[in-house]
C-alpha cells in the first residue's frame, strides 16, 4: 500500500523517512504506506516521521541520500530527529 | 546563420524586456561592468574608524550612502582584496575611505586601485584630519558632492545576461529544502540559461552532498577540485568542534548537517557547474559557479564565516549585483552595496514576518503555488531588483556587513576550465 496522510511528504522513494508539510499534534493518527500510527507527540511542519521500523546505527535517508544514522531503534511514526539520529560529520549544537 | 548565432547567443526576450516591466538600465563602469545602483560606499579600514565613518553616513539615512569596513589592525590579503573587490564593485559609484592613520591596512593600494577603476575617491584620515569632528564634516562635506555627482549620471540598457547573481541560505529550517531553496534553484536554471553567472556557495553546508554535486562538474578535474573543497570544510569545522548548523536549525526540524547540506545544496538548480571560485575571484562568463568560502591552510583566524552576512559580503565581493537569500526561520538581514531578497521557505514564518519577506515561497506547502511559479516569481523579481525597485531589507535600510580574517591559496587551473 502506498496510502500516505496528506500531512506527509515523501521526498524519495528509498526514504525511510516522512517529512510533514503541516503540523501534526500528539495523538494524531498517521497514514503511513496504508498504517495508522498515533503521533508520540506534536510534531511541527518540516520535522521528520520514520517512514518504517529503523533499527539502531542503520542510515536514514531523505531525498534519496544518507543524512545521518540512528542512535536507537525508531519504530513507524515515531518522530526522527536529534534524541534518535545523529550526523556522520560534526555533532549538531542544540541549545541545553 | 547569423540568425541562428544570435538565437543561440542572445538571452530569451521575454527576460530582457518583459511586456509591461520596467526596463533594465544600469550605470557602466571602466571594467565593463554595469551596476544596478549607484552607492557612494564609506569604508573604515580600521574599527578605531568605524564611528566617524558611521556619522559621515548618519548625515544620508534612507539614501545610497553605505557602510563597509574591516575590523582588524593586523594586515590581511584577503581582507585587502574583498575591500579592493568592493570598493570597485559595480554597484558602486564613489568611494569615501576613513582611515585612523596608523592601521596596518594599505590604504594608498586602495585608493589608486578605486582611482584607477575610474571612481572618484577620496581617503580622509583622522590623526591628520583634526580628529573626529572635523573629519565628519570633512566626510560629510564629500560624500554630498559626490551624491550631486551621482545624481546626474548617465545609465544604459542592461540585460540578465550583464547580471550576477548569489544565492546563500539562512535561518534554515525543515521547510528550506523543500520549497525556498529548490524554488531558488528553479531561478538559477532560468537566469543561468538567459546568461547570467549564478553563484552559490558555503562547502561547509555542502558536507554530505559531494558526490551529487561532483556528478555535475564541466570536467572530471573540476568535479575532483569540489569534492577537495567539500572535504577541506569537513576537516575545518570537525576541527572547529561545529558543523555550520545553529541550534534554531534543529528547533525548525533539521537534524544533521547532511540534512540541512541536502536542502541547501538544491539552491544550485540542476545546471553544470562550471567553476569553483573564492571570495574575490569574479566568474569570468553566464554559468553556475561554487564559492569555496573555507580557508586553506591549517585553521586559523576561528570559524569561516561567523554568520550569513559575511557569506553575503563574499558573494558581493565576486560581483554579485543581487543576492538571493532563503529563509526558514526567519532572517531579517539584508545587506551594503547590493540589494537582498528574501524567499521565506515556512508559510508560518512569512505570516510573522511578511514585512521582511519578499518572495512566499512557503504557500507551496499549502497548495498555493509550484516550484515551478515561485522559481518564475524569484526571476521576475530579480529583474525587477534590477531595474530599480527596491527589495524589503534594502527599503528598510538593512545594510549589514561583516569581514573578517580569512587565509586563501590562489584557485588552481582545474577550477575555470571552460
Amino acid at each position: 500500500m502506498s496510502v500516505l496522510d496528506p500531512r506527509l511528504l515523501l521526498l524519495d522513494g528509498d526514504d525511510n523517512v516522512l517529512v510533514l508539510g503541516a503540523p501534526v499534534a500528539a495523538g494524531d493518527v498517521l497514514l503511513i504506506d496504508g498504517v495508522s500510527v498515533p503521533a508520540d507527540g506534536p510534531i511541527g511542519r518540516g520535522h521528520k516521521v520514520a517512514r518504517r521500523p529503523i533499527a539502531l546505527d542503520e542510515k536514514i535517508i531523505k531525498y534519496g541520500a544518507p543524512i545521518g544514522r540512528a542512535t536507537a531503534a525508531i519504530a513507524r511514526g515515531e518522530h526522527v530527529h536529534v534524541h534518535n539520529i545523529r550526523s556522520d560529520y560534526t555533532p549538531t549544537y542544540v541549545i541545553g | 546563420m547569423s540568425t541562428t548565432f544570435a538565437a543561440i547567443t542572445r538571452p530569451p526576450t521575454s527576460l530582457v524586456d518583459a511586456p509591461g516591466g520596467a526596463e533594465m538600465r544600469g550605470w557602466r563602469r571602466s571594467d565593463g561592468r554595469k551596476g544596478i545602483r549607484n552607492v557612494v560606499a564609506v569604508a573604515y579600514l580600521v574599527e578605531c574608524a568605524h564611528h566617524v565613518a558611521r556619522e559621515v553616513t548618519a548625515a544620508f539615512h534612507g539614501q545610497d550612502v553605505h557602510l563597509i569596513g574591516f575590523p582588524g589592525c593586523f594586515p590581511n590579503a584577503y581582507a585587502q582584496r574583498v575591500m579592493e573587490r568592493l570598493c570597485t564593485h559595480p554597484n558602486v559609484g564613489a568611494v569615501l575611505i576613513v582611515s585612523l592613520g596608523c592601521e596596518s591596512f594599505n590604504k594608498r593600494q586602495l585608493a589608486r586601485i578605486v582611482a584607477e577603476s575610474g571612481r572618484p575617491v577620496e581617503t580622509l584620515v583622522i590623526q591628520e584630519g583634526g580628529g573626529t569632528r572635523r573629519t565628519v564634516t570633512a566626510g560629510r562635506a564629500w560624500v554630498a558632492a559626490q551624491m550631486d555627482t551621482l545624481a546626474g549620471a548617465p545609465t544604459e540598457p542592461m540585460g540578465v545576461h550583464d547580471l550576477i547573481v548569489g544565492t546563500i541560505c539562512g535561518g534554515s529550517d525543515g521547510t528550506s529544502g523543500l520549497t525556498g531553496n529548490p524554488a531558488a534553484g528553479r531561478a538559477f536554471d532560468t537566469l543561468v540559461a538567459a546568461g547570467a553567472a549564478c553563484i552559490f556557495e558555503e562547502t561547509g553546508e555542502l558536507i554530505g552532498c559531494e558526490d551529487i554535486m561532483a556528478a555535475r562538474a564541466a570536467t572530471p578535474a573540476l568535479a575532483e577540485e569540489l569534492r577537495a573543497s567539500v572535504a577541506k570544510a569537513a576537516r575545518y569545522y570537525a576541527t572547529l568542534g561545529y558543523g555550520s548548523f545553529a541550534s534554531g536549525n534543529a528547533d525548525g526540524g533539521l537534524s544533521t548537517i547532511e540534512e540541512k547540506s541536502m536542502g541547501a545544496y538544491a539552491k544550485s538548480g540542476r545546471s553544470p557547474i562550471l567553476g569553483l571560485i573564492k571570495p574575490g575571484d569574479i566568474p569570468p562568463r553566464a554559468g553556475l559557479y561554487l564559492m569555496d568560502v573555507v580557508p586553506d591552510g591549517e585553521v586559523r583566524f576561528g570559524f569561516p564565516n561567523i554568520s550569513d552576512n559575511a557569506e553575503i559580503v563574499e558573494l558581493i565581493a565576486s560581483g554579485a549585483h543581487v543576492v538571493l537569500f532563503v529563509t526558514g526561520r526567519g532572517s531579517v538581514s539584508g545587506s551594503a552595496l547590493s540589494p537582498v531578497i528574501k524567499i521565506c521557505a515556512n508559510p508560518d514564518t512569512f505570516r510573522r514576518m511578511e514585512d521582511d519577506m519578499d518572495v512566499d515561497a512557503g504557500r507551496i506547502l499549502e497548495g498555493r503555488g509550484t516550484l515551478d511559479g515561485v522559481g518564475a516569481e524569484i526571476v521576475d523579481l530579480v529583474r525587477a531588483v534590477a531595474s530599480g525597485a527596491r527589495t524589503k531589507s534594502e527599503a528598510m535600510g538593512h545594510q549589514e556587513f561583516i569581514l573578517g580574517y580569512k587565509s586563501f591559496e590562489p584557485i588552481g587551473p582545474a577550477c575555470l576550465p571552460v
